[in-house]
């Protein structure tokens, strides 16, 4: 440990640069499946979409990502078996990081859906619990992770499903699908803008409001998020009083003006499914980073109370913003020939039920793969008949993805757990 | 690069299957002018005519072929694969035989007796109507989609089809009625030719039962 603290500048930075590497690959590769709906329902341009994703990935990571970094720097690990050798934790977590972005360039290349979430749950496991000592692994938190993965897709499809039925009921079974779009879709937007606030205040703030010794209560908390998203309502609201009916374009599909009332209601779920997006995934980039960085901060004492530093957070914040401007473009210009017959009014509640389903689970610390709740959720609006055509047999590659995964993480990252071992320990 | 989200999204099958029906019905109108034709003996137009409906209706077929191969057994969709698949069966089926009766009328050079080519004219407008009718029925799959095949949509569309009922059954009334005229002057025309007459007036009749089937083909996707 004497040697990683007389060189902690270099060693953090090395951590700072896998961590940034990392979150630039989630920017790159996972944005075009947060954003890809609004892109493919036409209620964003590419460049607007980018726009869009770059401010509210950054705000999700930066304001509600601290809960799952935290689960993936403590939680996973026992960190009362590392007191002895904090070392061993620091190879580990560089280790996991390398592991899992190398496995990600790999899977990528041979096109595999792969998860960042899960390379590196499993990377953080296979280190700890092969390279240390099976005991290394808290396995209850793991298994609830685990869980998680498999309940959210289900939670965020129900959810679909009902959003789609009350769509369906509330609006374009009416005799005037028109006027009950506009009455109705500002509460959607308030729902989005409340879950988003919700969960910002509750738990990504509570540090900051810690430091300025400002407590609010249940009652206060709650009121403020939803008055967070009545002021989104309302602004949608206005937005969409300027829409008018185009009775040309209606003749030939009678939803055709209906549909441009979700498309702006298809832009705020947009920004929320960016703001999840941002709020759990930049974790699986910069939780390990975290761990080193407080180990090494804290001269090798891990028990040590800590929040996660804000700067750590910026670090993966900027990362998936670099990454998807830089290379997550070319991913979504694809995008637009590839969903077809996907409405606003669709593709809003897919994104919608994935977004709130994402939001909470950061908010109570699990690290879930937003990829696979999207998918939920759009099987959700299939089941409520609301989509042309799925293919089903993506459902059996997440599958096969998630057997490979896991093991795959965790055999690269035991690799280079003992490489770190063997060059530094001296 | 892979993208488990976007592999989800496979190609819709409603706007294929409404370009089907269109090109079917097309073809089927085409008839009108075909038969406008015959009867004032201007083959070399009727030629052109049956040529023209013998392309739509090959056209027609390749976007069938086109549409069942997009719709392999791992999709999930909205209503049953079968009934799709029926349904552009019996869309199809009105296309061929539009191309029967050109087909025949002009290879047999047949020509009807002046007394009844108005009814004739008559009983090919409404079986066209037919067709119109069912290609304004199936013009409503999209909306039927954005509406899970429910409620208010499914109403009208349901009204649509009783109204093709409707159709059709005029179109059976015409037929008795000009089987009738011919029957009538059947001994004073060659025995041959009023066979096929028959025949013919059979076929467009089909026309209809088969545009009236593709109708039924919807009410049954939305009645689950």
């Amino acid at each position: 440990m004497d040697f990683i603290l007389q060189n902690a500048d270099t060693f953090i930075w090395i951590a700072v640069a896998f961590g940034f590497l990392m979150a630039f690959g989630v920017g790159a590769n996972d944005v075009a499946n947060a954003m890809g709906t609004s892109v493919g329902a036409k209620a964003l341009t590419l460049k607007q979409a980018i726009f869009v994703a770059a401010i509210f990935e950054f705000a999700g990571a930066y304001l509600a990502g601290g809960q799952v970094t935290q689960t993936i720097r403590k939680g996973i690990i026992d960190s009362a078996y590392f007191e002895g050798t904090p070392e061993l934790l620091i190879f580990g977590m560089m280790a996991a990081l390398l592991a899992a972005g190398v496995w990600l360039v790999l899977a990528s290349k041979f096109g595999w859906p792969v998860s960042t979430t899960h390379s590196i749950i499993g990377a953080i496991v296979g280190f700890a619990a092969v390279g240390v000592s099976v005991d290394a692994v808290s396995w209850g938190k793991v298994g609830s992770i685990v869980g998680s993965w498999v309940i959210t897709p289900f939670i965020a499809g129900a959810i679909a499903f009902l959003i789609v039925m009350s769509v369906q009921k509330l609006i374009l079974n009416r005799s005037n699908p028109f006027a009950m779009a506009k009455r109705y879709v500002p509460f959607y937007m308030f729902l989005t803008g409340f879950v988003m606030a919700l969960v910002t205040i509750m738990k990504g703030l509570k540090h900051i409001f810690q430091d300025h010794d400002i407590n609010l209560s249940m009652t206060e908390t709650y009121l403020i998020a939803i008055a967070f998203g009545a002021l989104i309502a309302i602004i949608g609201a206005v937005i969409i009083s300027r829409i008018k009916v185009e009775e040309e374009a209606d003749k030939d599909y009678h939803f055709y003006s209906v549909e441009k009332v979700f498309t702006i209601l298809m832009i705020v779920t947009a920004c929320g499914m960016a703001f999840a997006h941002g709020s759990n995934d930049v974790a699986n980039a910069i939780g390990p980073l975290a761990a080193i960085v407080s180990v090494i901060q804290n001269g090798g004492d891990i028990g040590a109370k800590a929040v996660v530093d804000p700067r750590i957070l910026l670090v993966g914040a900027i990362g998936i913003v670099i990454g998807l401007i830089v290379l997550g473009s070319r991913v979504m210009a694809t995008i637009g020939q590839k969903i077809t017959h996907l409405t606003p009014s669709r593709g809003f509640a897919a994104e919608l039920a994935a977004a709130s389903t994402v939001i909470i689970a950061s908010g109570a610390g699990l690290p879930i793969s937003t990829t696979q709740t999207l998918v939920g959720a759009v099987l959700g609006v299939g089941m409520a008949r609301g989509i042309a055509a799925l293919n089903l047999g993506v459902v059996r590659n997440i599958l096969v993805s998630w057997v490979v995964t896991l093991p795959a993480g965790a055999i690269l990252s035991v690799i280079f757990f003992f490489i770190f071992k063997a060059l530094f320990s001296f | 690069m892979a993208n488990s989200i976007l592999d989800l999204f496979a190609s819709s099958p409603i706007r294929p299957m409404q370009d089907h029906m269109a090109k079917v019905h097309e073809c089927a109108s085409e008839l009108k002018n075909f038969f406008k034709a015959t009867i004032e003996g201007d083959w070399e137009k009727a030629d052109e005519l049956k040529t023209h409906i013998r392309e739509l209706e090959n056209e027609a077929d390749d976007l069938k072929h086109d549409l069942r191969m997009h719709l392999p057994k791992g999709l999930f969709l909205p209503v049953a694969r079968t009934d799709l698949l029926a349904l552009l069966s019996k869309q199809d089926k009105i296309a061929n035989i539009a191309r029967d009766i050109s087909g025949l009328v002009y290879g047999r050079k047949m020509q009807f007796p002046a007394g009844v080519n108005e009814d004739l004219m008559g009983l090919i407008q409404r079986s066209i109507d037919a067709s119109a009718q069912a290609f304004k029925a199936i013009n409503e799959l999209d909306e039927l989609l954005a509406t899970g095949f429910r409620g208010r949509e499914a109403s009208l569309v349901e009204e649509m089809i009783d109204q093709l009922d409707m159709i059709e059954n005029d179109t059976d009334d015409l037929q008795r009625e000009l089987l009738f005229k011919i029957f009538e002057q059947e001994n004073e025309l060659p025995p041959v030719q009023v066979m096929f007459m028959y025949k013919v007036v059979q076929q467009i009749g089909d026309l209809a039962d088969s545009a009236q089937s593709v109708g039924s083909r919807l009410e049954m996707m939305i009645a689950r």
